[in-house]
């Protein structure tokens, strides 16, 4: 045998052997402990890291859930009730059952509906044309079209349609995880319970100001004149700063306040078309 | 009021300028060396330069349209550009299908890949240049016959007759006699790549460009500065065995790496200081395997390993900061 | 010997086209719109309601706290209603419309043409009288002029330097002024000195106004505290620190105030304004605007009520032309682009212009070439060509500590970009969010 090989094979052997040594002595002194149930809840987590728990990312929610040791306000709104069952398996605690949210994009305001009064010209992004004026309308507080929140989805749940100019939840798709309602600069997007078959009511604007002049600048806008608040028999409805808004929470469902509303500024989704005639009922396929 | 009016951020005036202009100014200073090339190398260098100009056009066209999807626009300039680089610094008698090659590399692998202009780290024509010399060394170092050379017996480059010349132990005040002189350098009169021999004209290149404020002085005077500098310590120090210093900065596509190459925007630092160090960075480089490494000429690799350190340039060497620390 | 700032700088063609245009009076507008929030810091509380009968000079909004300013009518009339309008941001705020009925003034001010020049008003009168004519920065940044008279404490001013730089291209309101108000403006000078308490000022004027500096020269040699110096032709030498770094040599720190260099900066306009207010007991409600721009007939300097809608400034210049693509309130390089020619013209108005389709057209975006010119070009010397991919992923720590908050808006990095980049569209939302994580951390 050739006394370079030899040489070769011992020099290379002796420094594996060596570097076998030192890191086994290493992995001792450097050893830090960790609950193994951090392991076991991470991995029936979805792993997308979307941050919509408000923890850091999925190792950040196993932590706390198992550093805490409870389940008290913490929830994974992308996997849900399905993912925090397991969790509560795991962790041999109950688990709290949460309602499914999604993403509401309150405006209306399409090319039709709220026409333009100047042309935008700068970088294409919602954050940066709200610093430069309040939008292409005569409406500062509507949407700017532009599509930041888009951009920052994770789950493909949002899309501008270029018809409208406004941009669409996929409800089957989105999480709640609250991307798009923090990138909105305008803070349109409002996370509200979703109902069974998809249904919502929302109030579909958020000028807040008077009837007269918000009506000028959108014809779908709301003017604050009440008329939803009297008719809704369950007490839904808040009118503050000339703005309906309707708490999802205590909402029925009824339509009634979708069928009295003189600029249909309140949007119904997902319901089977009325039996009779009304005024200019709004439905979204 | 009838007509909407345009709403923008500030500025609402801009400088006549745009990336084409900049790449025709360019192409624009390369036309003088080029002329020359096609006189004394005749059609060869003709067909050179056309296909690897239609190549690298046609190869961004193709990749921009049916890998990328994207618009397939060519009409920055850039593709041209590559495409005339490349065809500089290759041998005007080179096979076509070799020409292709290099600017497949060049456009796909080191421009393309990376994504598009402004996002390569390396030159794209150096790449697919020295692509080509490692792949096909004997075709890359095969030189045509300079029309216009006084005694021309062989197309060889004057760096790789000094080097054959030292390797047998010849003293260079023998090997200096073999070679062209001073004037022939100047002009063009020597064997080489289709771009790299006419020094006058690619300074008349460089001229130009420094008028039409394309470029700075910067790398070009600190890469041929430091090569003389360090080529004329060891002359100093031993004139036997090392050729002087002005031969060393007018031959072996100096001029042509230090104007044209060198100082590509995207691939070069973006302050003055780091310019400087990167202009020196491939002095020394270029003179280390001109001297002690086994090929005759340098600059091609020196320049893209110092593109490699351009980042880090970048990362360190900043422009100086209004009311900072002095 | 013509001084100038080191670091970056463009050339931007001047196109002073009004600058031998002498100053006109505007014609009253039908109704004025006084916005309550014509200045930094907070907006002022309007005092008037519907239907009362107004004075021109008549106080009719005052200062809500140490950073804001008292506002006064321009017009005499009868105030039609206090409602929300959109101003020059794009969004509405407050403001007082009045109904112009004649053009009766308020008896205490003086509207003698006679120059004063022998005072003997101490830095309290002065400083007094500054607050109660509501006095901002007329250069177009409108911060409250008292406070820069008042130094925060340990820190002293040494020299007043006064800004007739009018660095922006088409913008000639200071350079007329300096032409036809200038013993005024060396009055207006000598007032603040004596306020601030420094014994030196400069008058800085670029030198594309040799008109001016030698009349400025001229009106300064009998006071032998203040100077005049040449500045060398380059934007934006009107920046505060830019100005201050070639006048005195000193740079202002990164993160500081003028104030921490010893230098306080006034505008000319704000210089006359202070004269018209000590000597004439003149409240800030007119000033001088420049109506200009390539497709404009007839580019002109007009002394404004403030209030007046845009669109009479337009019309006064030769109607508003068929190519506008923009109606800019400033100059091209820091202007606000406006929605509409209704909007009226506020205290921080230096100029009107009508910005052409050809020359105002954004062309189309390409990839960074990292030429470095954007590098080449800021005068703050920050890395525009890394600034802006940086606010494009959201890094606004690593912004924050690549001096973002350093940059002045001025322009200069996407005026030079051949990219065609939108690089300060970036730069702002950066130093925007930045700064409101700052705020958030105290």
């Amino acid at each position: 045998m050739n006394s370079s090989l030899i040489y070769s094979i011992l020099t290379i052997s002796l420094l594996g052997i060596a570097s076998a040594v030192i890191l086994y002595f290493a992995a001792k002194q450097f050893f830090v402990y960790e609950d193994p149930r951090i392991d076991d809840v991470e991995q029936s987590l979805p792993s997308a890291n979307c941050g919509g728990c408000g923890y850091a990312g999925c190792r950040a929610l196993a932590e706390a859930i198992v550093k805490d040791n409870s389940l008290e306000g913490k929830f994974c709104p992308v996997g849900g009730n399905d993912t925090m069952q397991k969790v509560a398996v795991i962790m041999k605690l109950s688990a709290p059952a949460s309602v499914r949210k999604t993403a509401v994009v309150r405006c209306n305001g399409t090319c039709d509906n709220r026409p333009k009064i100047s042309q935008y010209e700068g970088a294409k992004s919602c954050a940066i044309a709200t610093l430069n004026s309040g939008g292409e309308t005569g409406c500062q507080f509507g949407c700017l079209g532009f599509g930041d929140c888009c951009v920052v989805c994770d789950f493909d749940a949002i899309h501008m349609n270029p018809a409208t100019g406004l941009p669409e939840v996929d409800d089957d798709k989105c999480t709640s995880c609250g991307a798009c309602v923090k990138a909105c600069p305008k803070m349109l997007i409002e996370l509200r319970k979703l109902a069974v078959k998809n249904r919502k009511i929302y109030v579909s604007c958020r000028n807040t100001e008077k009837g007269a002049i918000a009506k000028k600048a959108c014809t779908v806008a709301c003017i604050g004149c009440g008329k939803c608040q009297k008719e809704c028999e369950y007490d839904a409805i808040t009118i503050e700063n000339n703005l309906a808004f309707i708490n999802s929470d205590k909402c029925r469902l009824c339509r009634k306040c979708v069928s009295v509303c003189p600029t249909n500024a309140i949007i119904e989704e997902n319901f089977p078309p009325r039996k009779t005639e009304t005024i200019n009922e709004e439905t979204n396929a | 009021m009838s007509k909407i009016l345009t709403i923008s951020p500030s500025p609402h005036i801009h400088q006549e300028s745009s990336v084409s202009k900049i790449m025709q100014s360019v192409i624009i200073a390369l036309i003088p060396a080029l002329i020359w090339s096609f006189f004394v190398f005749g059609l060869p260098a003709v067909l050179t330069t056309l296909v690897s100009v239609i190549a690298c056009v046609g190869f961004e066209w193709l990749i921009k349209k049916y890998l990328l999807k994207v618009n397939p626009t060519v009409s920055d300039g850039s593709a041209v550009l590559t495409g005339i680089l490349l065809a500089m610094n290759l041998p005007a008698s080179l096979p076509l299908w070799i020409v292709i090659i290099g600017a497949l590399i060049a456009i796909g692998v080191a421009k393309m890949s990376f994504g598009g202009l402004g996002n390569n780290p390396f030159n794209p024509a150096l790449v697919g240049r020295v692509f080509l010399l490692i792949s096909f060394p004997v075709q890359m170092t095969t030189w045509p016959i300079n029309n216009n050379a006084v005694d021309a017996t062989t197309g060889a480059t004057p760096l790789a007759l000094i080097k054959a010349g030292l390797k047998s132990g010849t003293p260079v005040s023998d090997i200096m006699k073999e070679l062209p002189t001073y004037s022939d350098l100047f002009i063009g009169n020597i064997g080489g790549s289709l771009g790299e021999i006419s020094v006058v004209l690619l300074l008349i290149g460089f001229i130009f460009m420094l008028f039409k404020k394309v470029i700075s002085w910067h790398i070009p005077v600190s890469v041929i500065g430091s090569i003389f500098i360090f080529t004329g310590i060891l002359w100093l120090v031993n004139p036997d065995q090392n050729i002087n210093p002005v031969y060393h900065i007018l031959t072996g596509g100096v001029m042509l790496g230090a104007i044209f190459m060198a100082t590509d925007m995207v691939t070069s630092p973006m302050s003055k200081w780091g310019q400087l160090i990167f202009g020196v960075g491939i002095g020394v480089i270029t003179v280390c395997i001109r001297v002690w490494g086994a090929y005759p000429e340098g600059i091609s690799f020196a320049i893209l390993i110092m593109n490699a350190f351009t980042p880090l340039i970048n990362k360190f060497v900043k422009p100086k900061l209004f009311g900072g620390k002095q | 010997m013509l001084r100038t700032f080191k670091i970056g700088g463009i050339h931007p063609a001047a196109n002073k086209l009004s600058a031998n245009k002498e100053i006109e009076n505007l014609p009253l507008p039908d109704s004025i719109t006084i916005l309550v929030a014509q200045h930094i810091g907070a907006p002022s509380k309007v005092i008037v309601s519907k239907g009362d009968k107004i004075k021109v000079g008549q106080l009719v909004a005052t200062s809500a706290g140490f950073v804001s300013a008292n506002i006064h009518s321009s017009v005499s009339g009868t105030v039609s209603k206090i409602e929300m309008v959109t101003d020059s941001s794009g969004y509405k705020k407050e403001a007082i419309i009045i109904n112009v009925e004649g053009d009766e003034w308020d008896e205490s001010i003086d509207r003698s043409p006679k120059i004063v020049a022998n005072f003997d008003f101490d830095a309290k009168y002065i400083s007094n009288k500054i607050v109660s004519c509501g006095i901002v920065g007329l250069g177009g940044a409108t911060f409250p002029t008292h406070v820069k008279l008042m130094p925060p404490s340990g820190m002293k001013a040494k020299v007043l330097i006064i800004n007739g730089a009018e660095c922006e291209p088409y913008l000639t309101a200071d350079h007329r002024l300096m032409l036809e108000k200038g013993e005024e403006i060396l009055i207006g000078t000598k007032l603040l000195m004596i306020a601030l308490g420094v014994e030196k000022a400069v008058i800085g004027i670029e030198n594309n106004k040799p008109d001016a500096i030698s009349n400025i020269t001229k009106l300064s040699e009998k006071y032998n505290d203040i100077t005049v110096c040449a500045l060398k032709v380059k934007y934006p030498q009107g920046g505060e620190k830019q100005l201050i770094k070639a006048v005195t040599g000193s740079e202002v720190p990164s993160g500081s105030l003028p104030i921490s260099v010893g230098a306080v900066v006034n505008n000319v306009g704000t210089t006359f304004a202070v004269y018209e207010a000590v000597i004439k007991n003149k409240p800030l409600f007119e000033r001088v605007i420049t109506v200009t721009g390539k497709s404009v007939k007839n580019p002109s300097n007009f002394l404004v009520r403030l209030g007046t809608p845009v669109g009479n400034l337009i019309e006064a210049a030769g109607g508003m032309p068929n190519d506008v693509a923009k109606v800019v309130m400033g100059g091209p390089m820091m202007g606000k682009s406006l929605t509409s020619v209704d909007i009226p013209v506020s205290k921080g108005t230096s100029g009107i212009l009508v910005v052409n389709e050809k020359e105002g057209h954004r062309n189309e975006i390409e990839n960074c070439i990292r030429c470095g010119r954007c590098i080449e070009a800021c005068p703050m010397g920050l890395e525009p060509y890394l600034l802006m991919p940086l606010a494009e992923n959201k890094r606004w720590d690593d912004m924050e500590s690549l001096h973002i908050m350093d940059c002045i808006e001025c322009g200069s990095c996407t005026y030079t970009c051949p990219a065609n980049r939108p690089i300060l569209d970036y730069l702002r939302l950066g130093k925007s969010t930045v700064g409101t994580i700052i705020r958030n951390r105290k």
